[in-house]
């Protein structure tokens, strides 16, 4: 792999390279504008599955239902999540001063964040399948699952995202004048907790 | 217009050979089957989705085929029950997903980025991507034939019909993760388009200044971002129902077959938008260039687009009326389904004005263009009937609605694509296609669709359901459907046709098609046919709606066009088609190298789909979907880790430049800044 000038440039006060984005028509830079499209398309995508968790609240025939939360606990790990969103700024801060190590200890430390988030969400589920729901079991079972299910794959995407970039700055690659990179990243990342504020709220805090 | 009848000079593009090497090297044959294989170029790219949905086409022609066989006759046998559901689901599900959906992408592609002056989509790789994956997607799909039968649960694919309880075989299942692979490449190419439309137009080019045909491509990729992730979650709820046994669609344990209804239905509305949206773009642009006057009502055309665009999500529920939602909504959406149809009568009104006292030429596209014009207006008017809730009641599930369906679908969409298709040819293969062939290709077209569909309202309002394999003798049904199956085989002849006429024009009479065969208004007519690989050898600067025909004429005091003096096209227009001979424009042009990683990553959906698909039967088939999943990802990992040709543009993931010019201006550090023809476009 062609990595000989990316070594170069690695940790040298570098004086931001000309933008590649100064010319398109919206002046966001390609990049961003796709993220946000992207965005756009997964409102919709949890807007349907929002929906539909909604429809069935309270329609399940048999089995444990919401009086299975606890919620203590689920705030603990979503106070987690949105921590997260605060050590991603500071990762995108980081790297816009051009501070590279404090770049990578944001970004480990907002996917560490967000594996305890993860973390938290397998060992609740697992609790919730010893209590005896499952997917199977009922309407609640199906639409908790799925809801919340699809919405870890998504945090889980994005730890992969934000260790791809902590290895990039390792080897030197993800340099001051590519923070978008970040920001983009950054994008996806606070999209998800936004997701999981309203999916908390409608979830777990608004009673049947 | 003047034709040049020798053969035209291949379209060599020296490629320089890339400098790294290694595993990652990046793919640089110019020609052969590789150098399609790795293209990122939006116009190879473009034909390749034509080509491919061609092929589909007529696959699904063939189920027509078969279908309308088994109907000629009461008590027909050429298909089984069980069939027969097989081929008309695979039919719907092929002509809407892998028909006129790539064919729409494949004008998107390639007639897109030449509208608005730019050299390539914002992401060339992704947009290889994207194609990858709606091959894989549509052979996933009719994989199924082979291993234990289609699906049959209708294109619109009715939970709980479709639920394991009805429907135990595998064909639901390839259904399902088909569309999601299929799903995937849309939504992937819709984010695609709309950046570059957005981001990369030509200096000068407003958004009121883009050519109709883009702002339709805009709408309809916006609808396509918008509604294919409310079908992935349909979808991904009955694959959940299906393999992990969730209930969603279970009424045992209290699911509701409506949500199906509803989900498929919202995404299900927007996508008739997304499949008649690109046409009416294209018969938007060949009526003024056939008619010799500019669009009657631009910003109205570009304003009812957008207007459709948002009430096509507010009308879903007329799919419905008969499920029984109360007398409210029915009412709702009633009145919003009657609105609808004012914009799209703007249109209408819209086209006939730009033909109004023009001076008509009745070439092949323009043929097709009137035709979609008269028939989606049919379509359209008995579309306005079903949005009377009493009359939609009596129609549903008959022949009355698929009638409708088709006006709108192939009376639209397809006359409007086969109007592009005779439209657009010159430019994208540098032949013309032949008049007269055309012209019988119209009218036999034009004949067999009235034929095949016109006789189904009467069928309909007689009382023929819609998805019964046959009907009795004594019925009275036997004469229209005898008619109906005599047009289907119409049109097939005429497809032949059109097939023959390709044929003809490349291989028999070949005549070179000149830059600008029509005296169009659009900046893709202002270059060679075929288009140099580079696409504009000088990013235009644009001044006016209809530029290029700016460029060309003035007027005099009468208001009468007067050629410009030394336009393009004033003294013998073969002057746009001897560029790329002497290559002095290409030089310092960036443009993206090949890659082999979006086949990789594409290749990666299809071995998940079958791993869900027989993960359902036998539980150790999930480690396929991880290894798909594998496969995905490390391509994708490879795609962004893979080196771009020059070093100061390492890790600018919109265009890798690539060292395209002749060998002798590359050094070893990268390039000469060679004397710039253009200022270099944004991400480039």
């Amino acid at each position: 792999m062609a990595t000989k000038e990316r070594s170069l440039a690695h940790e040298e006060p570098v004086t931001p390279a000309p933008e590649h984005h100064h010319a398109t028509n919206t002046g966001l830079s390609n990049e961003k504008l796709a993220m946000w499209a992207f965005l756009g398309s997964e409102c919709l995508l949890f807007g349907a599955l929002i929906s539909t968790y909604f429809l069935y609240r309270g329609r399940s025939l048999s089995g444990p239902t919401t009086d299975i939360y606890d919620i203590p606990y689920t705030s603990v790990s979503s106070f987690v999540l949105l921590m997260s969103s605060l050590t991603m700024v500071l990762a995108l801060a980081a790297i816009q001063r051009g501070d590279y190590r404090r770049l990578r200890v944001w970004l480990l430390a907002t996917a560490l964040l967000g594996a305890s988030f993860i973390a938290g969400q397998v060992y609740e589920f697992t609790s919730f399948i010893r209590e005896g729901l499952t997917i199977k079991t009922n309407l609640f079972g199906s639409s908790f699952f799925v809801l919340t299910g699809f919405h870890g794959v998504h945090v889980t995407l994005g730890i992969v995202m934000l260790l791809s970039l902590w290895n990039l700055s390792l080897r030197g690659s993800l340099t001051q004048e590519r923070s978008e990179v970040v920001e983009i990243a950054g994008l996806y990342w606070h999209f998800v907790d936004v997701v999981w504020i309203v999916i908390f709220t409608v979830v777990y805090l608004i009673p049947t | 217009m003047t034709t040049v009848l020798e053969p035209p000079s291949p379209e060599a593009l020296t490629t320089a050979p890339a400098d790294d090497t290694g595993l990652m090297r990046r793919p640089t044959e110019p020609q052969g089957v590789w150098s399609w294989i790795t293209t990122v170029d939006h116009k190879r790219i473009g034909i390749l989705y034509g080509v491919t949905a061609f092929i589909f086409f007529l696959a699904g022609g063939i189920e027509a085929l078969l279908l309308r066989l088994q109907l000629a006759k009461p008590n027909g046998t050429v298909l089984g029950a069980a069939a027969y559901n097989e081929v008309f689901t695979m039919h719907g599900t092929t002509m809407v997903f892998l028909v006129v959906m790539p064919l729409s992408a494949a004008f998107f592609n390639f007639m897109m980025p030449l509208q608005i002056g730019a050299r390539d989509v914002a992401f060339p790789r992704l947009n290889a991507f994207s194609y990858w994956a709606f091959l894989f997607g549509g052979l996933f799909l009719y994989s199924s034939f082979l291993l234990g039968g289609a699906p049959d649960g209708g294109w619109f694919g009715y939970a709980p019909n479709t639920s394991i309880v009805f429907s135990p075989g595998h064909g639901i299942d390839f259904w399902v993760f088909g569309l999601q692979i299929l799903g995937i490449a849309s939504t992937v190419s819709a984010v695609n388009f709309i950046v570059t439309m957005l981001n990369m137009r030509a200096p000068g080019m407003t958004l009121m200044r883009m050519p109709i045909f883009s702002w339709m491509t805009l709408i309809s990729s916006f609808l396509i971002l918008f509604a294919m992730p409310v079908i992935t979650v349909a979808l991904f709820l009955l694959a959940f129902d299906r393999n992990f046994g969730a209930n969603f669609f279970n009424p045992a344990a209290g699911g509701d077959p409506v949500l199906w209804q509803h989900l498929f239905w919202i995404f299900g509305h927007p996508e008739v938008y997304i499949l008649i949206l690109p046409a009416m773009g294209m018969v938007s642009e060949v009526l003024p260039v056939f008619s010799r006057k500019p669009l009657f009502g631009y910003p109205v055309m570009v304003f009812s687009g957008i207007a459709i665009g948002f009430m096509g999500w507010g009308v879903w529920v007329h799919h419905m009326f008969s499920v029984g939602l109360g007398p409210v909504a029915v009412s709702a959406f009633s009145l919003s389904t009657m609105f609808i149809a004012v914009p799209t009568g703007v249109k209408i009104f819209n086209w006939i004005a730009t033909t109004w006292k023009g001076s008509l030429k009745l070439s092949t596209p323009m043929l097709f263009a009137m035709g979609f014009v008269a028939m989606f207006t049919i379509g359209g008017l008995s579309g306005v009937t079903h949005a009377v809730a009493p009359h939609d009641r009596q129609q549903t599930d008959t022949y009355y609605v698929v009638a409708h369906f088709h006006y709108v679908l192939f009376g639209g969409a397809l006359f409007g694509i086969m109007a592009g298709i005779y439209y657009w040819w010159p430019k994208i293969f540098g032949t013309m296609l032949n008049e007269r062939l055309g012209k019988l290709n119209f009218w036999t077209w034009f004949l067999g669709f009235n034929m095949a569909f016109g006789p189904m309202h009467i069928l309909g309002l007689q009382g023929m359901p819609r998805r019964i394999y046959t009907y009795d003798d004594s019925l009275g049904l036997n004469v229209w459907n005898m008619v109906s199956t005599v047009g289907a085989f119409i049109i097939a002849f005429s497809v032949s046709v059109f097939m023959f006429n390709i044929w003809h024009s490349h291989k028999r009479n070949r005549v070179q098609a000149p830059g600008d065969p029509w005296d169009a208004r659009t900046l893709e007519w202002s270059i060679s046919s075929p288009p140099p690989h580079y696409n504009f050898a000088e990013i235009p600067t644009v001044h006016a709606l209809d530029e290029f025909w700016h460029r060309k004429y003035t007027e005099d005091d009468d208001g009468r066009p007067v050629r410009v003096a030394g336009s393009p096209g004033s003294e013998g227009d073969d002057a746009a088609h001897d560029d790329h001979g002497d290559d002095d424009h290409g030089h310092g042009i960036h443009m993206p190298s090949p890659s082999y990683f979006p086949l990789v990553a594409a290749f990666g959906l299809p071995v998940m789909g079958y791993g869900m698909v027989y993960g359902r039967s036998s539980g150790q088939s999930y480690v396929v979907v991880v290894l798909g999943a594998l496969i995905l990802l490390g391509g994708l990992f490879a795609w962004a880790m893979e080196p771009s040709a020059e070093p100061e543009e390492e890790g600018q993931e919109v265009i890798e430049p690539a060292t395209d010019d002749q060998p002798a201006l590359v050094t070893a550090g990268g390039e000469e800044p060679a004397p710039a023809p253009a200022p270099e476009e944004s991400g480039s």
